[in-house]
């Protein structure tokens, strides 16, 4: 496949997943004395094709997955993957992120390990984190959190399930 | 009809490579290891958490104090996040002060590296000639910002500090020292003949495992994936300089994905960052250092800014990332630090399998792992856990290391 520009790749997730991308945007900033140019794709995509997205991402190049993100918006969790496609050329490389609204009252979200295997350690830790499942996932366990930390506490949250009846005792 | 029995080997959380916690559980079969688990977050400090509640200029502290040694490229990402989601655009000369401190911070992170990974072998002569070195650097370091270790030299918009004329000599006299004596460190470590035969063949990861679980900086550019924030995209002054990936067959010609492998990287990139150095030195643009000085009134307008941004920075040990959301407030929404070390726990499964026990603290340092930036959240309530002693696990080390020496 011919290596895309930021526009074609939007358009590209526009042509294969319809209505289901609910927002673009194309980021581009320069840097230096030359002024070359490093472009950031922010893709919204509807939970049902979060999964297919992906997939279409490895139709492009196979993606770097750096990390995934969450907010705690009140009503729902806006989880963002970061990615990166065209690295190892030159001035390439075009950062992608792709980001998905979980509504609380349905916290699960497919697991991608089977297609990126790397992506292990950042499902582990927002299942944690934000108490969303991770529907697939190779390896259930907490990642970073104590086995005797609290059930139900998700430090990321802001709302009543977050950490802040604990943070009294942070100075004990 | 023989029953084969397995062994499960706990090592840490006081860790076999560096002095820093994760527990490693192996399964062995004799001497091999079979299977590999490990555990992290004993160091979980609660930094995203404390970020939340601060503004973004007394975050830049927070996020210095991350790690002890990557307390460059940290604020860079973070600034870089913050910049973006405002639109603040940096000076020029403060993008090329920003390669500058960052390439200083490499020298000294890979040339620790090498006496930590001398150490683990038993080669202590090395480790105390490489750390000697590594003095040069740090010096150069004080000289420029006032700090050997947290520099405080980023800043939203640019740096704290500017490099003048009248410090060139100096900067000059420390990298040619480096150049003059770099070949020491080369030959002790590509030639050295116990080196080789405990580093070649040992804790290999393929290419394609590097690039599926994701690996970042020398461990992944050892296996062959060209993967490197600063070649890959425009940030800082990066863009305008001569740089390539450093990959191990440009010094061998092959790649093999070995411990040896991540050493030629590592050493290629102390050398690549003496050049990128000076070439940032020839190319200093006049003008400003600062975007908005004024740090009242650049807090004022960051507490309007509605956005997220992405920060993105090669850190001695690979990509670094930082994830901003602003919400119109004093503090940012959401703060998400992703540390190299993060993306290459993962490859430490198929670099182990298949190992002696002997080979574990070596393989595991080859990927110079970072925990404290590894494990950064939240707070920790209630029942005390129980440590293992430290002097007891690490005289276990020792010894082991010691009997299966060569």
């Amino acid at each position: 496949m011919k290596r895309l520009t930021p526009e074609e790749i939007v358009e590209y997730f526009n042509d294969k997943l319809k209505e289901n991308i609910k927002d673009t945007k194309i980021e581009r900033k320069t840097a230096g004395k030359k002024k070359n140019e490093f472009c950031t794709v922010w893709l919204k995509v509807d939970k049902s094709v979060f999964k297919d997205a992906v997939r279409e991402l490895c139709g492009i190049d196979f993606p770097h997955f750096a990390v995934a993100s969450g907010s705690d918006m009140g009503d729902y969790i806006e989880l963002m993957y970061h990615f990166s496609v065209y690295y190892g050329e030159r001035l390439k490389e075009i950062s992608i992120t792709i980001s998905v609204d979980l509504p609380k009252t349905d916290l699960r979200i497919d697991s991608i390990c089977d297609i990126i295997p790397g992506a292990l350690i950042s499902e582990r830790e927002i299942q944690e984190m934000l108490g969303i499942k991770v529907e697939g996932i190779p390896d259930n366990r907490r990642i970073f959190l104590p086995e005797d930390f609290p059930e139900g506490v998700y430090p990321w949250r802001k709302d009543e399930k977050g950490p802040q009846n604990l943070v009294r005792d942070m100075y004990e | 009809m023989s029953k084969k029995t397995t062994y499960t080997l706990p090592i840490g959380p006081i860790h076999p490579a560096l002095k820093e916690p994760v527990a490693f559980e192996f399964e062995t079969d004799g001497e091999r290891i079979i299977n590999v688990d490990f555990h992290v977050g004993h160091v979980h400090r609660g930094i995203e958490w404390i970020g939340m509640h601060r503004n973004p200029v007394q975050i830049l502290y927070i996020a210095e104090r991350i790690c002890g040694i990557c307390n460059i490229c940290h604020p860079i990402a973070f600034c870089r996040a913050v910049e973006n989601a405002a639109g603040i655009e940096v000076p020029e000369r403060a993008d090329y002060i920003r390669v500058i401190m960052a390439e200083l911070e490499r020298i000294h992170s890979h040339i620790l590296w090498a006496g930590v990974a001398a150490h683990e072998i038993g080669f202590d002569t090395v480790l105390h000639l490489s750390w000697a070195m590594r003095e040069k650097v740090l010096d150069l370091i004080e000289y420029l910002t006032g700090n050997r270790i947290t520099k405080a030299i980023m800043a939203v918009g640019g740096v704290r500090r500017d490099i003048t004329e009248n410090q060139y000599p100096t900067i000059n006299n420390a990298l040619n020292y480096y150049k003059e004596n770099l070949d020491t460190i080369k030959s002790v470590f590509l030639d050295d003949k116990s080196i080789q035969m405990r580093a070649k063949n040992c804790g290999i990861l393929t290419k394609e495992d590097a690039l599926k679980l994701c690996a970042v900086g020398p461990t992944t550019r050892a296996s062959g994936v060209k993967k490197d924030v600063r070649v890959d995209q425009a940030y800082c002054a990066y863009g305008d300089l001569n740089i390539d990936y450093m990959t191990p067959d440009l010094l061998t010609g092959e790649v093999n994905g070995d411990v040896y492998d991540r050493i030629v990287v590592r050493l290629l990139e102390v050398e690549q960052s003496i050049d990128l150095i000076e070439q940032c030195i020839d190319m200093l643009p006049a003008g400003d250092i600062m975007a908005e000085p004024k740090i009242p009134k650049l807090l004022a307008m960051l507490k309007k800014v509605e956005g997220d941004g992405i920060g993105r920075a090669e850190a001695p040990r690979g990509e670094v990332i930082h994830y901003v959301k602003l919400k119109a407030g004093d503090a940012p929404f959401t703060w998400k630090v992703r540390a190299p070390t993060y993306n290459n726990l993962l490859p430490w499964v198929p670099m182990l399998l298949g190992e002696e026990v002997a080979d574990i603290p070596i393989v595991a340092a080859s990927t110079d792992p970072c925990l404290s930036c590894t494990n950064r959240a939240i707070v920790i309530k209630g029942n005390k856990r129980e440590v293992l002693d430290n002097e007891a696990l690490h005289r276990m080390s020792v010894e082991k290391t010691r009997r299966l020496a060569l």
